[in-house]
């Protein structure tokens, strides 16, 4: 039995916090009787047999799904689609879960004498993955097996001849996806489910989805509507989501689920200090956290970029279910908030949220200013259940150096968004009002896109939305030893150290302000009474 | 009186386009309600009236008449202003026979028509300022017959110097120079002799062989690889500049050697000679003003003219660029302002001439000395109080002047000059581009002003330290001839001059603004015209939307890339480790030459180089260049570039890409450019034979393509936009109304600052990653 999260209140004993702060941490001291540490659960024990488990999954399916085998016969269309670099965080060693479940589903489509199968790559309006990317996720034997006979693809929300409208939804939303899977006898959904956002219908109609599609949940008004959208029942982003789910039920698409979860165990143990107590760390942790400090302090950017990048996590396997849609993500939504629900009375007028090297949009490249508004108001704001750790018109410190860098190839709409549309206004409706569209429908982002290894041109705007949510919570925003130019930008105020954070906290929330430490990484759901 | 006598008559004067000739003629029509003027004007591309319009009536000196005269202003002029075509530098004035019944019908002629510059060359100042007064006597004596029978011959005023007295001490009287004593006697046909055969001699000189060679090899230096059509036109350039500084040279040393301080003053002394001797029995008056400066009252306090003698010395000392200029403390600076030098014209020549030709001298120097001294106190205070703003904005400290002699100051100069020229020619002959070269492009700029310090030393110097004191009793004799009403409404005595008030209220706010110089707190640059800074003007010029075509360079204009690191990277897509490392070595050895290979001819560069892609696989390479799109084009690419394009493509512009690099290299760019005019190689069957299809496009070929598509498409040139990182490609850039340099080399930094063009500084995306060699990614 691991140790459940708990929330430490700190007091004149309590040593300094670790606090992430992109490519390198800190120790911080915070103020003794009014500020208090949440802490993650300790990782859940994994399945000692994965292969066997992922097997019996198939062969048990929940809900109304008959087992896998049952599903496949000669001659039919299959489609096996799977999450995509996004996930997990960090990349997980090999053999990854996705490889674990497509050779065991292929081994089955082998032995019902299926033919006809194409591998999707679930890219939404994210980049195309690398080789190397895609042979990390799914091995090296079925990537040689079906790439080179081009069966091996990823999804492409700008093609016109690859996509194909469903319908709407009572709501009215477009319900677009890709073609070969809305066509395909069955759809077998390959995904990983790190956090409770991940999963469930958004696989399919999020991740197979066009842009066209896609805007209906995407949008400002939904993600300020979803309290938070990591809490799928008070999320209007998972609603949307939901409806487009059983509207491809209801016209006849089938998907058989996939969904497996992974501990919290994201580091490896020569960094075990990272996802320890700090009262509890060994001399060799104090070593750890001491020389590695050091070596980044004197390191140049790129080089401790490609550092933390050759980071792999030795997440383990902790449950895997399948079969009918919701049945399934409703037993993994229940494995994921075990390993990462943590109870926290009450909210405060301040929390810290130190940002880690790597969100879902920067594996293998760069955090930008963007994506730091988008991790810390978007991700690490939202991961609470009941309601926000700060309290309204409270403040939010994040720590992260927030350079002014950029990726040219992952994130050139990025660039632009940051040159000349931050630079203009930092509202999420006036951009999205003013903006979205000519970006969404821009030929050189949608070349990129299709060709080369870009993210949509839309999605620094979803970034941007992900924190509209926070952005109208919080009184404030500080980023602690950040790139002040680049964070004034973002509409943030710069603060050098944490203590003047405070100070400039200060003017909105007064001297004694209380004070969350949201100690993530590994990620956990703050469940907020 | 002289509103009286001066009333009917028809007074001609040449020079109306310089800065006494505009001030005589407004002040005639403005002052003289009875008179007309003639103009006599160099015809300019579009004929003499067209010039007088535009070079004279526009000048801000006729904004007190218009305002007075509102609507009626175009009557007036078409009722009192005449003009005649013709050329004061040419036997019988090229008049025709219109120009010659006007001339004839003049009661007064004023020449004040000289090439002032005080480094014009030897011949074109004898034959403007030495001859050009005795051709106009000479024409007036020819026209006599012509004029109505009884009238009288008509009064010349002829415009010299005070210092035709040449470098002398003590005081120089109001009389011709061969009744003054000291004064230099030289015959002036001799002169003009072996002034023009100078000219042909220098000529000669400078088409010898070993002189040619040099011309092209500086042309070469200056614009690098720009293509033959350039480099020749510039080397042609270059020569006749040189043949002209050898004639500045020359005229300067004859002066200095006759006892002048400079060609003007020695051309000016022989010109009142021959005119003396010319004139037969015109009768004639001389004029002879000193150093003219800005207008004390008429039309408006502060008037002025083009950039004066004193002014670039005086801003460059507010700039703290000039930290010494030499000078005697109590030397007299004899400065006097326009409006008295006409006022005492129009008094001669209302007075008439006398039997005997008559000298005037227009000086302060003799009545209110201005003292060298007190000129450098009363320029220092003001600055102190008006500081000139440098670049950011900072008040510039004016330096403490400590007369010294004008030998240690040219020392120092030439000093500094050296210093820079080391520094500059150092970081030419390095490859950098984009800020640093534009640090070499601003030192080229300071060179510039340094020499041009020293040349103001050489010039001016002489003039600060006159000690000629240039006598003005008969001036003054003629002012106090006049009545009252004339003495108040012509004033010309300089004893009425109170110095403070002239240099701080009138005459520096004048030079400052003129020089378009930003003092510190007043308007900043940014609330200038149209509030915004220089380069974000640049910037929506090239966006406007009237452009309807802007070209692009590729290499080092949208990517820091060139045709080598595609080809290593597309070379080692598919070797293993050991022969990857042998690769790069291979490459990096050979770097250099292939660096010296491409400056020296792009062409033969490009065509050498793509015979390594011999027997490359078409089908392969393509689809591995599709790869390299992401892993080297987009990851060294400039993301300000790449949203120039669109951005134009946005405001409706065509967009051209024209590049040396290979077909399928550019083919995944195609989404950004209308066409894209590149480097082909012919194949044989599946395979490339590394042979171009066709001559690579690269220098004066790119301006052709250009204008073929232009034309092609219907769009002027002149609204045409095009971006280019290299002296290289100087033909496109100047075939383009909107050139602009992006991150530019030094040799086309420099060309740019000097041309003003617009400059880019693109980076490749800030933090981005930087392959260190461009290979392949590993399998």
């Amino acid at each position: 039995m691991t140790r459940p999260g708990f929330v430490l209140e700190v007091d004149r004993s309590t040593p300094p916090i670790l606090t992430w702060h992109g490519e390198g941490y800190r120790l911080e001291r915070l103020p003794p009787g009014r500020s208090r540490v949440i802490y993650p659960p300790e990782a859940t024990e994994a399945l000692s047999d994965p292969d066997r488990a992922i097997r019996e999954a198939l062969l048990n399916p929940l809900g109304d799904s008959k087992p896998l085998p049952e599903l496949l016969s000669a001659g039919m269309r299959l489609t096996i689609a799977f999450d995509d670099i996004s996930l997990p965080l960090p990349p997980m060693r090999r053999p990854d879960n996705r490889q674990r479940v497509i050779e065991a589903v292929l081994d089955l489509a082998a032995g019902a004498g299926v033919d006809d199968v194409v591998l999707i790559c679930a890219l939404a309006l994210h980049r195309r993955m690398t080789e190397s990317e895609l042979r990390h996720a799914i091995g090296d034997r079925v990537y040689d097996s079906f790439a080179p006979s081009g069966r091996l693809l990823q999804h492409d929300a700008e093609d016109p001849d690859g996509l194909v409208h469903i319908g709407l939804t009572d709501a009215g939303e477009d319900v677009e996806i890709n073609k070969r899977a809305a066509e395909s006898d069955l759809i077998v959904y390959v995904n990983i489910n790190l956090v409770a956002m991940d999963g469930g219908h958004k696989s399919v109609a999020t991740g197979l989805a066009s842009y066209r599609s896609l805007r209906h949940h995407h949008n400002v008004k939904t993600m300020r509507h979803s309290r938070s959208f990591m809490d799928p029942e008070h999320s209007e982003l998972h609603s949307s989501n939901w409806r487009m789910g059983r509207l491809l039920a209801a016209s006849g698409v089938n998907i058989f689920q996939i969904e497996t979860t992974l501990n919290n165990d994201a580091f490896p143990a020569s960094a075990a200090f990272l996802q320890k107590r700090e009262w509890e760390w060994s001399l060799r942790d104090r070593a750890g956290f001491v020389a590695s400090s050091k070596a980044l302090s004197v390191m140049p950017p790129r080089s401790a970029r490609s550092m933390f990048q050759a980071i792999k996590a030795p997440h383990a396997l902790t449950s895997v279910h399948a079969g009918e849609v919701e049945a399934v993500h409703a037993a993994t939504t229940r494995v994921v908030h075990r390993q990462q629900l943590v109870d926290v009375q009450g909210q405060t007028d301040i929390a810290i949220f130190g940002l880690p090297h790597i969100c879902p949009y920067n594996v293998n490249s760069i955090m930008n200013p963007i994506l730091v508004m988008c991790m810390g108001l978007g991700y690490l704001f939202n991961l609470y259940r009941g309601m926000p750790i700060v309290r309204k018109g409270g403040v939010a410190i994040l720590s992260h150096p927030t350079p002014w860098a950029f990726h040219p190839v992952h994130h050139p709409s990025y660039i632009d968004f940051f040159e000349e549309v931050l630079s203009e206004t930092t509202d999420p409706a006036v951009i999205e009002a003013k903006y979205e569209e000519r970006f969404a429908t821009d030929d050189w982002y949608r070349h990129l896109y299709r060709t080369s290894h870009a993210y949509h041109g839309v999605h620094p705007f979803y970034m941007w939305y992900w924190g509209a949510h926070a952005l109208e919570h919080l009184g404030r925003v500080v980023v602690v030893g950040g790139d002040p130019k680049a964070v004034r930008r973002l509409g943030f105020s710069p603060a050098t150290t944490l203590a003047d954070a405070f100070e400039i906290a200060s003017d909105v929330v007064g001297r004694d302000a209380t004070i969350s430490h949201f100690h993530c990484p590994p990620i956990m759901i703050a469940d907020v009474h | 009186m002289i509103r009286e006598s001066l009333s009917g008559k028809r007074v001609a004067i040449t020079g109306a386009t310089g800065f006494l000739g505009t001030a005589l003629t407004e002040r005639l029509l403005r002052c003289v309600p009875g008179s007309e003027v003639a103009l006599l004007i160099r015809p300019g591309r579009r004929g003499a009236a067209d010039r007088v319009r535009r070079e004279v009536l526009r000048n801000n000196c006729f904004d007190r008449l218009r305002a007075q005269v509102g609507d009626g202003f175009e009557e007036l002029v078409a009722q009192r202003l005449h003009v005649m075509s013709g050329d004061v530098g040419v036997d019988g004035l090229g008049l025709d026979a219109q120009g010659k019944d006007l001339l004839a019908s003049c009661q007064i002629v004023i020449h004040s028509a000289a090439t002032v510059s005080f480094d014009s060359a030897l011949d074109s100042a004898v034959e403007i300022n030495l001859l050009g007064p005795s051709r106009v006597a000479e024409t007036l004596k020819d026209l006599q017959p012509s004029r109505a029978t009884g009238s009288d011959s008509p009064h010349l005023i002829s415009i010299s110097t005070a210092y035709v007295a040449g470098s002398r001490r003590g005081s120089a009287p109001e009389a011709a120079l061969s009744d003054t004593p000291w004064s230099t006697d030289v015959a002036w046909r001799p002169e003009v002799a072996a002034a023009r055969r100078a000219r042909a001699d220098q000529d000669a000189k400078s088409r010898e062989s070993k002189m040619l060679a040099g011309f092209a090899r500086q042309a070469r230096r200056e614009l690098g690889a720009a293509g033959t059509p350039l480099l020749s036109a510039r080397a042609e350039k270059l020569r006749d500049e040189w043949v002209h500084d050898q004639m500045v040279a020359l005229g300067k040393a004859r002066a200095r050697g006759l006892g002048w301080p400079d060609a003007y003053a020695y051309t000016k002394a022989l010109g009142e000679r021959a005119l003396l001797e010319s004139r037969g029995d015109l009768p004639l008056s001389i004029v002879r003003p000193s150093i003219i400066e800005a207008a004390l009252a008429e039309p408006v306090p502060g008037w002025i003219r083009g950039f004066r003698m004193a002014d670039p010395v005086i801003i460059s000392y507010a700039k703290g660029l000039l930290r010494e200029f030499p000078g005697v403390p109590e030397g007299i600076i004899d400065v006097i302002p326009v409006d008295m030098v006409v006022a005492s014209i129009l008094a001669v020549a209302a007075r008439g001439p006398l039997d005997e030709p008559d000298v005037f001298h227009c000086a302060s120097g003799g009545r209110n000395p201005l003292r060298y001294r007190r000129l450098v106190d009363l320029v220092r205070e003001w600055f102190q109080e008006n500081p000139v703003a440098d670049s950011s904005d900072q008040p510039i400290t004016v330096p403490e002047w400590s007369f010294p002699g004008r030998q240690r100051v040219a020392r120092q100069l030439e000093r500094a000059g050296k210093s820079i020229g080391v520094a500059e020619r150092v970081l030419q002959s390095l490859p950098v581009r984009g800020s640093r070269a534009e640090l070499s492009a601003r030192l080229e700029e300071r060179h510039v002003e340094i020499d041009r310090a020293l040349s103001y030393v050489e010039l001016y110097g002489a003039y600060t330290e006159t000690e000629a004191i240039f006598s003005v009793e008969r001036l003054i004799e003629l002012f106090d001839s006049l009545p009252e009403a004339d003495r108040l409404e012509f004033g010309f005595d300089p004893d009425v001059l109170d110095w403070r008030q002239y240099c701080q209220e009138v005459y520096l706010p004048s030079v400052v603004s003129h020089a378009r110089v930003r003092l510190v707190g007043s308007a900043s640059r940014s609330s200038a015209p149209g509030g915004l800074s220089r380069s974000e003007r640049g910037r929506r010029a090239v966006l406007s939307p009237d452009r309807q075509l802007a070209v692009f360079d590729l290499e080092n204009t949208l990517i820091a890339s060139n045709v080598v690191d595609s080809y290593s990277w597309l070379a080692t897509r598919h070797e293993s480790g050991w022969d990857r490392t042998r690769f790069v070595a291979r490459t990096l050895r050979e770097a250099p030459r292939l660096l010296a290979a491409d400056r020296a001819d792009r062409s033969d560069f490009l065509r050498y180089f793509y015979r390594r892609y011999e027997g490359a696989p078409v089908e392969q390479l393509r689809a591995d260049a599709w790869e390299m799109f992401s892993d080297l084009v987009i990851t060294k690419s400039f993301p300000a570039g790449i949203r120039r394009v669109r951005e134009h493509r946005m405001a409706g512009h065509k967009t051209l890409l024209i590049t040396g690099a290979l077909d399928v290299v550019v083919e995944p760019l195609r989404p950004l450019f209308d066409e894209i005019v590149c480097a082909r190689l012919s194949r044989r069957g599946a395979i490339l034979t590394g042979e171009l299809e066709e001559a690579p496009p690269t220098g004066e070929a790119r301006a052709m393509i250009m204008a073929d598509y232009a034309q092609a498409n219907g769009i002027d040139l002149a609204e045409s936009v095009a971006y280019a990182d290299s002296a290289s490609d100087l033909p496109m850039l100047e075939a383009a109304g909107h050139p602009v340099a992006v991150n530019p080399e030094t040799k086309l930094a420099a060309i740019a600052r000097r041309r003003g063009w617009h400059v880019e500084q693109w980076p490749k995306a800030p933090g981005g990653p930087r392959p260190l060699l461009p290979i392949g990614p590993r399998r």
